[in-house]
């Protein structure tokens, strides 16, 4: 084949494997925004006893190496215990597909922090973190990470789109420099609460929008 | 068994065309002299006689002179001789160079090279890819030797009013180069006309060879030599003229036919009235007569441009895509981008660039094809149909 992907990456792309949402999942994980192309969610069902994956999906908007990571990785983590899928890594991810082209790599990245956030943020909500690290503006800008403004494709942190983080009692106020009606706020406010609200400790999030207009 | 594809990426080349090999066939058998050999023996003379003739009947279809017109290895070569070699020749008249955000990289990466010595100004385009004749007037100063505008653009598909561009910078006696790859042969072009000093010409986009293709440079007009060597191209371009590429490039124009750019612009229009009725479909480039007869480009919202090419491949569909994931550089359509549109835009964005060698039943099933792929890829993206979006 003279595409640059191997036969796997290929076969997952066409068909992927656990397509699709759960009613009522235990943990989800949106990665990515449409704003850099490639955006992912993942649904986990997990057994509260044996802490042991029983059912996974995913959806993409990505590109082709997106959705095969994206598939395979679902394949990977099904049946594992939160501890075993916790070291699945994009490098075994783009093993198992037989290799991505390097430029690539970042696609399958996506996939991989998706399953990672599901698990992380499953942990905070069912008290099942070894160090119960309490929020505070810190761990909350940490958490804002790769949060895309969809207008220039960059991340809100480093275009100096957050005016403030201030963290108390549970509640978690992120501050916008942009005004109310700009057009992607509620994408926007969505996908930070989406970040903040599993937080084990998290009562209430508020994403104001406090740039002029 | 595999299906008869369908080729939708003409602006990045075209098939050759088979009188154009018949053509070229015996200057690689049989006329193999080099035309410097013209004093020394019959078969140089014969090489001679054929560059020139393949030389004239190119100058001609554009209204200039045959030594009006340099060979070269194709568009980016004309695009780098044009643009450092008349920066450098007239380096003591000024220092200012003006192009536009959406040119061909071998227009742009020249003139970011060129920043070391000259100052650049990158003009601006409107939604439609057009740019504004009033911020070229204004932005024009006593120090500006050089204005770049290409005839139409390689994605988009916009055709920019060169013969005004021509007029503005014929009056306040600054070159003119256009980029005009993609306008010979599918859209009337004459140098006089359009005031135009130095035009880049390619031989694979209207069905000629790769690897050929001139550069114009209007008689008194200077340009330093890029590529040092012998005596060929008057002193301009050295290097063994590439005889059966010029030939077939002369043939490539001389059959490439006013009513080929009609049938194409029916098909054109055609293949977007059906793609547009997919839902979330968007339009990226002006309608009509001011867009490249070949040209479509269409936003799909929702489905990511890589994947709907990979998926269209599979169905024998070729069309590329805008998208970041797509570059190299990872980065969305820098011409997307300077037209004002959102980065989502330019990754959801599909290129299908026709030929007369495209039937009306090609484009029914591309455009069937797309339908499928695009709902396809919305069911699994967690971002659903596009009225449910934003």
């Amino acid at each position: 084949m003279p595409l640059p992907y191997t036969e796997k990456v290929m076969d997952h792309f066409m068909h992927p494997r656990n397509l699709g949402q759960i009613e009522e999942p235990d943990a989800v994980a949106t990665m990515g925004n449409p704003a850099c192309g490639d955006m992912i969610k993942l649904y986990l069902k997990i057994d509260e006893g044996t802490k042991r994956i029983t059912e996974i999906k995913f959806e993409s908007y990505g590109c082709a190496s997106n959705i095969a990571t994206a598939s395979i990785t679902t394949e990977m983590a099904k049946g594992k215990t939160l501890e075993e899928a916790k070291k699945i890594g994009w490098k075994r991810a783009d093993e198992e597909l037989g290799g991505l082209p390097p430029v690539k790599i970042h696609c399958a990245v996506l996939a991989i922090d998706a399953l990672q956030m599901a698990i992380e943020n499953y942990e905070h909500q069912h008290g099942l973190l070894k160090v119960k690290v309490p929020t505070d503006e810190k761990v909350a800008i940490k958490r804002l990470k790769h949060v895309i403004d969809p207008k220039s494709g960059r991340e809100i942190l480093q275009a100096n789109l957050v005016k403030d983080v201030a963290v108390a009692d549970g509640r978690v106020r992120v501050e916008l420099n942009l005004p109310r009606d700009y057009q992607f706020a509620s994408a926007l406010e969505e996908e930070i609460r989406e970040r903040l609200e599993p937080l084990w400790d998290v009562r209430e999030v508020e994403v104001p929008f406090v740039g002029e207009d | 068994m595999e299906q008869e594809r369908i080729y939708l990426d003409n602006a990045a080349s075209t098939r050759v065309a088979p009188e154009v090999m018949e053509a070229m066939l015996p200057y690689f058998t049989e006329h193999y002299a080099v035309a410097s050999s013209q004093f020394s023996h019959t078969p140089g003379i014969q090489a001679k006689e054929a560059l020139d003739r393949a030389r004239g009947a190119i100058a001609a279809k554009i209204g200039a002179q045959p030594e009006e017109l340099i060979f070269t290895s194709g568009g980016t070569e004309a695009n780098n001789l044009a643009l450092k070699g008349a920066a450098y020749a007239n380096r003591k008249k000024g220092k200012h160079i003006i192009t536009t955000k959406v040119e061909h990289l071998s227009v742009l990466h020249p003139c970011r090279s060129l920043e070391k010595d000259f100052s650049i100004t990158y003009l601006d385009v409107d939604r439609e890819g057009f740019i504004d004749l009033t911020q070229l007037e204004d932005s024009i100063t006593d120090e500006t030797i050089l204005v770049s505008v290409q005839a139409v653009n390689q994605e988009v598909g916009t055709i920019q009013d060169i013969k005004e561009i021509g007029r503005i910078c014929h009056e306040r006696g600054v070159l003119f180069h256009t980029d005009a790859a993609l306008a010979l042969g599918w859209l009337p072009l004459n140098v006089q006309e359009a005031n135009i000093d130095l035009a880049s010409l390619s031989a694979h986009k209207l069905h000629g060879p790769k690897g050929a293709g001139g550069l114009y440079v209007r008689q008194g007009v200077k340009i330093k030599e890029m590529i040092e060597g012998g005596y060929n191209e008057f002193d301009r371009r050295a290097g063994t003229e590439n005889i059966p590429g010029a030939v077939g490039f002369a043939k490539a124009v001389e059959i490439f036919k006013s009513e080929d750019s009609q049938y194409v612009q029916k098909l054109r229009d055609r293949l977007m009235e059906r793609l547009l009725q997919i839902e979330g479909a968007e339009l990226n480039g002006p309608k009509g007569e001011r867009r490249h007869p070949g040209n479509v480009n269409i936003s799909f919202r929702f489905a990511e441009g890589e994947a709907v090419t990979l998926h269209l491949d599979m169905k024998g569909i070729a069309v590329i895509t805008g998208s970041a994931c797509f570059s190299r550089a990872l980065e969305p359509s820098h011409v997307l981008m300077a037209m004002g549109l959102t980065h989502e835009r330019a990754h959801s964005s599909i290129r299908y660039t026709l030929s007369r060698y495209n039937t009306p039943e090609e484009l029914e099933r591309a455009a069937e094809a797309t339908g499928e792929v695009v709902e396809r890829l919305r069911q699994i993206s967690p971002m659903g149909e596009p009225e449910g979006g934003r």
